[in-house]
């Protein structure tokens, strides 16, 4: 490789980031707002309301045991909706062309959209927590594990985005992944109970669900509890990101529903 | 004697001095071929070379495959067979350096239409690797060149089609690509816009840049073109100087005006000659014969004319015939 194609191509990320970050903060009613209305919702609904009746879980108030989920709830669905609607808009507006004839090669296209998608779900996930603090206190246990937990399932989620984007034709095609597969995932990825209360049988094919073991991780970061080991949550996670990185690779250099 | 190429990279020119070698071809196409899925066979094996610092015209009707052809180059369609390389940078092999030669002004407009049009500009330049403060300069210099600096804080979905048009090269500019590949660029675009359009093209072309366009207006290609390739049903049937080509021609139409109305014609010695109405004649001059003499003979037989045009545009004539005659 020539010298400075490195700079020319960081260059180019740069690009990208600075777009997708600019149209996160630009269009902030319809990006930033509804998760913060969703999740107040949540917090006054299950946390005060019906929590008041729940008493304890793993040891904290119902409150405290479902804001971790809340939030991790809210960057999956944040990261992921940023980059399938922005790539596939990118696409559909053919703009998305503007990058395929540059000499910025496919892992940069893949990195810039998924850091938007990542500082879409943080953002999101920090106003979210400061909502949570608004109900009950959090203490963060372990911050490296929160954060880095939080970081790589928002990169998940984000890959998961651009490949549905990829594949998506139609503005339908975008809101399916989401509604049918993401949603009922995270409800019952652990976010508002524990596997432990299920029957013993619900319990395995609970642990069949990747997004419960994010969202345990998260849980034990920020409240030192979970229902998983946080070395396999990693190496989930993990596996995750270089199973869709790598496809999404694939993807783009055969160009599948970018080229003809 | 070692002589000096320019290689194409994002943001700047570096000269290397190399022994010679076969003349590197700006543009080079073997044997390209093209089948959509839908099993439309849309390029069936074309060749094509275009020397550095040429200026080009890909003439073609509707559908004939210039859009796939260039879609290939600038890889936005995947090709099914043959071998392309931009000033040596195979695109098997070498992809990212043929892109960073290549400017492309899209037949379709494809730029985000909620973006700022100096955005546009200078987000290009970024994804060619260039730092923001150069990709900013070169945005202005591109805008100022076209006319649009004025408009850079508009939303370019705002812009009338022509500006559009020359957003579009502007933002194709401003990596300062060595080959400008521009899919009908003009049209659409009115009279005094396209003439304008056509001193900038020829004026960058001056400066070095090697252009190729793709256009249904002939009197464009003759215009500006040194060389035309005539693409049809996916083949090139004919390609060369568009001098030469339209040498090709073995006569042409000539529509004469008469100062007077002519009650009766009598034929002339050997010039097809036939009257469309009283003061309308129409003459066909075979390249032995010549202006001259017919309107000597004219004069004999007391007829005045006016004014004279050709029947058509000249290329037009051979670009029908040949794509007619391949029928
Ligand atoms: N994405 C596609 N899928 C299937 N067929 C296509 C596709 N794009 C073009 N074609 C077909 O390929 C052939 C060549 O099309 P192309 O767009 O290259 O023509 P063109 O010379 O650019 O025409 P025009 O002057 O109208 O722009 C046409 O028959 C067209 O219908
Ligand atoms: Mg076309």
């Amino acid at each position: 490789m020539r010298p400075g194609r490195l700079r020319e191509n960081y260059i180019g990320f740069q690009t990208i980031v600075i777009k997708e970050v600019g149209r996160v903060l630009r269009i902030w009613i319809q990006t930033l707002v509804p998760p913060a209305i969703t999740m107040t919702l949540y917090f006054i609904i299950f946390g005060s309301l019906i929590g008041s009746r729940v008493g304890q879980l793993g040891g904290f108030s119902y409150m405290a045991y479902i804001a971790p989920g809340l939030i991790m709830m809210s960057v999956i669905t944040s990261s992921y909706t940023n980059v399938v609607s922005s790539f596939f808009g990118a696409k559909f507006g053919r703009h998305i062309e503007e990058l395929l004839v540059s000499p910025l090669p496919n892992y940069m296209i893949v990195l810039g959209y998924v850091a938007g998608g990542v500082v879409r779900g943080l953002l999101v996930g920090i106003l979210v927590t400061v909502i949570a603090l608004f109900f009950t206190r959090l203490h963060m246990v372990h911050p490296f594990v929160t954060l880095s937990v939080v970081i790589l399932t928002a990169v998940v989620f984000s890959l998961g985005g651009l490949i549905n984007a990829v594949f998506a034709k139609k503005f339908d095609d975008v809101t399916i992944i989401p509604t049918f597969v993401l949603t009922p995932l995270t409800y019952l990825g652990g976010v508002f109970y524990s596997i432990n209360m299920l029957p013993v049988v619900w319990q395995h094919i609970a642990r069949a669900n990747p997004i419960l073991y994010m969202v345990n991780a998260f849980r034990y970061g920020i409240l030192g509890v979970s229902d998983i080991g946080i070395g396999t949550a990693y190496v989930i996670i993990l596996f995750f990101i270089i199973g869709l990185f790598s496809f999404s690779l694939y993807l783009l250099h055969n160009g599948v529903g970018l080229r003809s | 004697m070692p002589h000096s190429v320019t290689a194409c990279y994002a943001w700047r020119s570096v000269k290397v001095a190399i022994f010679p070698q076969p003349a590197m071809q700006a543009l080079s196409l073997h044997a390209l071929t093209k089948t959509y899925k839908n099993g439309v066979q849309a390029l069936k094996g074309i060749s094509l070379e275009v020397q550095p610092g040429e200026f080009i015209a890909l003439l073609g009707p509707n559908g004939a495959g210039k859009t796939t052809a260039i879609g290939i180059v600038t890889s936005l369609v995947n090709k099914t067979g043959g071998q392309v390389t931009v000033f040596g940078h195979d695109i098997d092999t070498d992809i990212e350096a043929a892109k960073s030669c290549i400017g492309l002004v899209p037949q379709e407009i494809n730029f985000n239409q909620f973006e700022q049009v100096g955005d546009i500009v200078v987000n290009q330049g970024g994804f060619y690797g260039l730092p923001r403060r150069l990709a900013r300069e070169r945005a202005e210099k591109y805008l100022r060149q076209l006319s649009l600096w004025d408009k850079r804080h508009d939303m370019s979905r705002m812009l009338s089609g022509g500006m559009k048009r020359r957003l579009m090269i502007a933002r194709a500019l401003v990596h300062e690509p060595q080959l400008l590949i521009l899919d009908e660029p003009t049209a659409g675009v009115d009279i005094e816009v396209r003439r304008s359009m056509w001193d900038f093209l020829k004026k960058i072309n001056r400066e070095g840049i090697t252009i190729i366009l793709t256009t249904h207006y002939l009197e464009e290609a003759e215009n500006l073109c040194q060389r035309v390739a005539i693409i049809d049903h996916g083949e090139i049937i004919v390609q060369g100087r568009t001098r030469d080509l339209l040498e090709k021609l073995h006569s042409e139409v000539f529509i004469l005006n008469l100062r007077e109305p002519l009650r009766e014609l009598r034929p002339l010695d050997g010039y097809a000659i036939t009257q469309v109405d009283d003061t309308t004649l129409e003459v066909e001059v075979n390249k032995s014969q010549n202006v001259n003499t017919l309107f000597d003979m004219l004069s004999k037989n007391n007829i005045q004319v006016l004014s004279m045009r050709n029947k058509v545009n000249r290329l037009e004539e051979l670009f029908v015939r040949l794509v007619k005659g391949k029928g």
